[in-house]
Parts: C-alpha cells; structure tokens; sequence
C-alpha cells in the first residue's frame, strides 16, 4: 500500500538536486494544508460517496465473496455449499487442466505481445514520417480496435473458412494444400493470435503515436546539425526517446494479453481439442458449464495472485525506469 | 453563427501547425532522400492494404446474395450485387433492438463513470478528509484487479440483487473504474491552486468550484475519459454475455455473436449484420478522429 501511494509522487524528476526535491515536497505540504483550509470539513466525503458505493459493492464485495467461495464446494444448481476449506487450491494445483491452460495462455501472451508492440512502433514511425494520407493511415490501423469483438471473429473466422475461406483460396491458387486453420491443432493459436494483432495492435500504435509527437525537436536539430542521417537518427534518436514508452506499451500488453478470453472463445471456444483454451476460458468452462462456481473461484484467485505479481514487478522495474 | 466567425480562425492556424508539423517530422526522419521517402510509402500503403483487407473482403461478401457468398472467394458475383442481406438483417433480425440496447448502456456507463470518477478524483485532489491516503492507495492498488475473475462472484451477487436480465446488470458493474479515478486526480492536481483561492473568496463552496471552475477547466481530458470509456462499453462483451440471455435485452457484441448460428451458413448475412454493429463506431470516428486518437493516447497513457 505504501509503495502505491509513492507512485502519486512520481512525477517529481529525479534529477532534481535532494534541496530541490525538499523544497518541492514541502510546497506541496504547504498546498494540501491549503486544500484542508479550502474544503475542510466534511465535503470531501460526500465527493466520494458515490464512487466508494459502487467501488464496495461491484468490486471489493464481489473480491471477497469469491474468496469465501473458493472455500467452498458451492455450485450453480441449488445445493447448500459447504465449507471445504483448502480442498479447491489444493485440487487446483493438481489439476493438469490448469497447467495446460496456463502455458496457453503464457504461449498466447508472448505470441502476441511480440508483433503487437513491434508492428504498433513500425506503423507509428511510417505515419510520423507525415507523408500524405494521414487521414487514411490513421484509420485504417486503428479502425479495427473500434470493432466489437464478435465483429472480429466473425470476419476472420470468415475468411479463415476452410472450403470457402479467402485465404484457402489464395493458398488453392498458389498450389497449396487447405489449412484447417481453426480446426487444425498447429494452426489454431496462430490464427487467434493474427486476428488479435489485427484487433488490437491500433492501440499501441496510438500510444506510440503520441511517444513520437513528444520528442523535443531540438533533439533532432542537434543530430542534423552533427550530420546525422535519418537511420542513425533514427537509432540513436528516435528509438531510445520511445524507450519509457515500449516499457509502458509491453506491460499493458502482457497485461492484456493473459486476460485474453472474448476472441477465443468466439473462434475455437478452446479447441481443438483444447489447444487454444486459455485459462480465463477454463474458469468459465468450471463456473458456466460445469457449475463449479466454488472451484472457478479458487482458479480464479490463483490467476488474479499471478497477475498481481506480474503488476507488482511492472511497478517496480518501471520506477526504476523513471 | 457568430461563435462559428469566432471559431473558424482558430482552426486555420491549427491547420497550418499540423501542416508545418507533417513537413518537419518528414524532413527530421527521413532526411530529403526521395529513396527513402517512396521505400516508406511503399510499407505504408502495403500495412494499409493488409490492415483494410479484412473490412473489403467482409463489405464485399455483404453485398453478394447468399448463392454467390456460399460459391466461391471471388470479388465480382456472378449474378451480380444484392442488398438482399442488408434487408434481411434490418427487417428479420433483432439488431437495431441490440444497437438500441448497446447506445442505452454505453451511454449509462460512460455518463455514470464520468461523474463518479470526476467527484471522487475531486474529493482525493482538492478536499482533506480522515482516510483520504488510505482511500486512495485502495483505489490505486485496486486497478490491478483483473474484471474477468469477479465475473463468478459477480455473477451470483447479479442473481441476489435481481439484476440479471435487466440494463442495470448490464451498467453498474461496469462503472467502477478506479484507473479513471486516478488519471482524473492527476489532472486535477496540476490545476493551480489561485483559481480555486479566488472562486473561494467569491464565497464559492466546494460543490460550486467543483462544478464552475474544476469541471470546465477539465473539458480536455473529461472527453478523453469518456470516449475511452465510451469505446470500451460499446465493445464490451464478456460481461454482457454472462449477465443477460434475453435477446432483446442483448447488446450489439452479445447479439450478433449468437447470430452466426441462428443464420448457419449464410455468409452475406453474417457479413452485413457485422458490418451494421461495426458501422456506428465507425462513423464517429471518420467524422472525430482527431479527439478520439487524442482521446484514447491520452487515457491509454495514464493521463500524461
């Protein structure tokens, strides 16, 4: 908790001298005694409230009663749960669905993590370069981040279709054999994995997008001065100063990536024969179809303790970065 | 009109800023080698065509009558262009009853964010109360939690509270955002503290430098906050999904996933429903775009 807090504070430079820092901190002592003489009192609780209601009754309630649920044997038909104790972790860590869904999902998150952020910076560079058209490659790359996801699948499964299929047609052409590349186990993860970078690589791009526009100029200037052609500016310029950017674009991108469920369970819903099935889609598959709502709980909790873990670790390498 | 006389101006010179920008980040990175400039036009149009594929291929389809979709992966039809999948999905299917339901909800989410997250970044930004650091650590550490795991929990309290099958199971769940809560605390913070002294000394209470000087000094990332939110309700689907079964109740991404298999193989259709549901995201954009990509870098880069 101590840790979060000195995040807020993080915007402080680090170059600043310590007697800088000192001063600093105590100017801002000095305007938060202010903001007390401002609002003192009790309207503080009322600006609040409403964002404590929901944050307590849609997050933090739902976060402990799935913990008492993962200690329990509960179900969605109508049977009074039971206390199991540690029975659901227990089985949990025994349970060789877990393992397998969980190097999928890890197989999916780097998979997809790697293009997604190296095609983002690439679109980004080429439409930072302003050649003419703008408009256009702004929207063609992040159009498709405003698609619902059953938009996405329905597409792609579309063209992924093996008689029919644009791209079994293409392959006919050319002399090739169809791919079953949504029922064929060595293809099935390689084709979610494209469509998802199609969905969702948009995002980054803009983010890099906006890294870019940030670069002093000056910076720039000085190279052109020193003679510097455009691939070592490129290298020596560009590339370095989207540093704390890539940092930023990956860890939302691993992030998001082990949350992966919507695209696959529209695509393969998991298969074949279990390939693609991701462990958010084991936890539904627990709670939704097999009604192990006490057992999704508990898998549930060892994921979300994964993540946080993996968030922790982001936080802290990444106040290093600052 | 005459806000219009007043505003017109202003957009020129901006427009002659981005043009200045495009020349200098041309000339900055990739020097004035005409090589260099038509090798990166050439991937351009190249990651363009690929990126657009998808789109044609799908429009194409939708346009074809369900003999000549079912036949073969050509461009032109043999028997020629149809509207024939349009009419059925506007005429037979549920949809606009799910893009009524999709605008309701994401307009509900977003409004409802935007408010509460606007006071609560207030109430950490600019008022003293007992708690407050601890509260807001809470909400800090709190945007790791990862949404799709409460879906079980969720799920039974959803059942408890009657709200299955209903837009508020839809909408309040998702308005807890405390990363937006966070982001708008930081912009809050960098508003400088003599605006506020002064409202105070106009005898303005809190609630009155809230709404007359905090909210309209926001407006920027106020929009950027809710076109992010907006997006991301719009597109919501698993939690949509999980709450409501009754197809009128059902929004655009839960809607026309069970449509595939209430249409089986009939591509055309397939295709113009997924282009209707894409169609209004679509259309804001092409007419926003410049707020929207703001908007989203913005959001998407925690605010800075």
């Amino acid at each position: 908790m101590s840790a979060t807090t000195s995040e807020t504070a993080a915007p402080t430079p680090s170059s600043l001298s310590p007697g800088a820092r000192k001063d600093l901190r105590r100017s801002l002592r000095e305007a938060e005694r202010r903001a007390q003489e401002l609002h003192s009192g009790r309207s503080g609780y009322w600006f609040l409230l409403p964002f404590a209601v929901v944050f307590l009754v849609f997050l933090v309630w739902p976060i402990l009663y799935g913990i008492w649920m993962s200690l329990t044997d509960r179900t969605l038909i109508g049977t009074e749960p039971g206390f199991v104790g540690l029975a659901n972790f227990i089985e949990a860590f025994g349970d060789a669905q877990v393992w397998q869904t969980l190097w999928q999902t890890v197989l999916f998150t780097i998979g997809s993590t790697i293009p997604l952020v190296l095609i983002a910076m690439v679109m980004a560079l080429l439409v930072f370069t302003g050649l003419p058209g703008q408009w256009l490659w702004r929207f063609a790359f992040f159009a498709s981040f405003l698609l619902p996801v059953a938009v996405v699948t329905q597409v792609w499964a579309w063209m992924y279709q093996p008689d029919l299929g644009l791209f079994n047609t293409w392959l006919g052409a050319l002399g090739f054999e169809p791919v079953g590349w949504l029922t064929d186990e060595n293809w099935a993860m390689i084709a979610i994995i494209a469509a998802t970078v199609w969905w969702t690589v948009g995002f980054n791009f803009l983010l890099y997008l906006a890294a870019l526009q940030a670069i002093p100029e000056h910076l720039y200037e000085a190279a052109a001065i020193d003679g510097a052609g455009a691939w070592r500016r490129l290298f020596s310029i560009t590339i370095p100063q989207l540093g704390r950017t890539t940092w930023l674009v990956l860890a939302l991108q691993l992030l998001a990536s082990l949350k992966v469920f919507d695209q696959i369970y529209l695509l393969t819903a998991g298969g074949p024969n279990g390939s693609t099935r991701s462990i958010l889609l084991y936890i539904y598959d627990t709670g939704f179809v097999n009604y192990r709502l006490g057992y999704a709980s508990a898998i549930s909790y060892i994921f979300f303790a994964l993540i946080v873990i993996l968030s922790l670790t982001r936080f802290f390498g990444g106040r290093k970065e600052a | 009109m005459a806000t219009q006389s007043l505003v017109l101006p202003e957009v020129s010179t901006r427009r002659a800023i981005r043009r200045a920008d495009s020349q200098r980040s041309t000339r900055l990175l990739l020097g004035s080698s005409t090589t260099a400039r038509t090798l990166a036009m050439i991937a351009l149009v190249l990651m363009t065509a690929i990126w657009l594929l998808p789109f044609a291929w799908a429009i194409i389809t939708s346009f074809k009558t369900e003999t000549d979709a079912a036949s073969a992966a050509t461009v032109w039809p043999a028997s020629g262009w149809s509207l024939q999948a349009y009419v059925n999905v506007l005429t037979k299917g549920d949809l606009p009853v799910w893009m009524l339901n999709s605008v309701i909800t994401a307009v509900l989410v977003t409004a409802i964010t935007l408010v509460v997250s606007a006071m609560a970044g207030y109430a950490f930004s600019r008022t003293m109360f007992r708690g407050r650091r601890l509260a807001f650590a809470i909400t800090v550490a709190s945007i790791m939690v990862p949404g799709q795991i409460l879906i079980v929990p969720l799920f039974q309290q959803m059942l408890t509270f009657r709200m299955v099958d209903t837009y508020a199971g839809i909408v309040l769940p998702q308005v807890v955002a405390p990363v937006m809560v966070f982001i708008l605390k930081k912009f809050f913070d960098a508003i400088p503290q003599e605006l506020l002294d002064a409202a105070r000394v106009d005898g303005a209470g809190p609630w009155r430098t809230f709404s007359t000087i905090v909210v309209p000094l926001s407006k920027s990332i106020l929009v950027a906050v809710a076109i992010f939110v907006f997006i991301g309700a719009w597109n919501n689907f698993l939690w949509p999904f999980i709450v409501v079964s009754d197809s009128s109740l059902m929004t655009i991404p839960v809607g026309i996933a069970t449509v595939t298999e209430t249409y089986g193989l009939q591509y055309a259709r397939t295709m113009a429903s997924a282009m209707l549901a894409a169609l209004p995201l679509l259309v804001v954009f092409m007419l926003f775009q410049r707020q929207i990509v703001r908007g989203v870098a913005t959001t998407g880069l925690g605010g800075q």
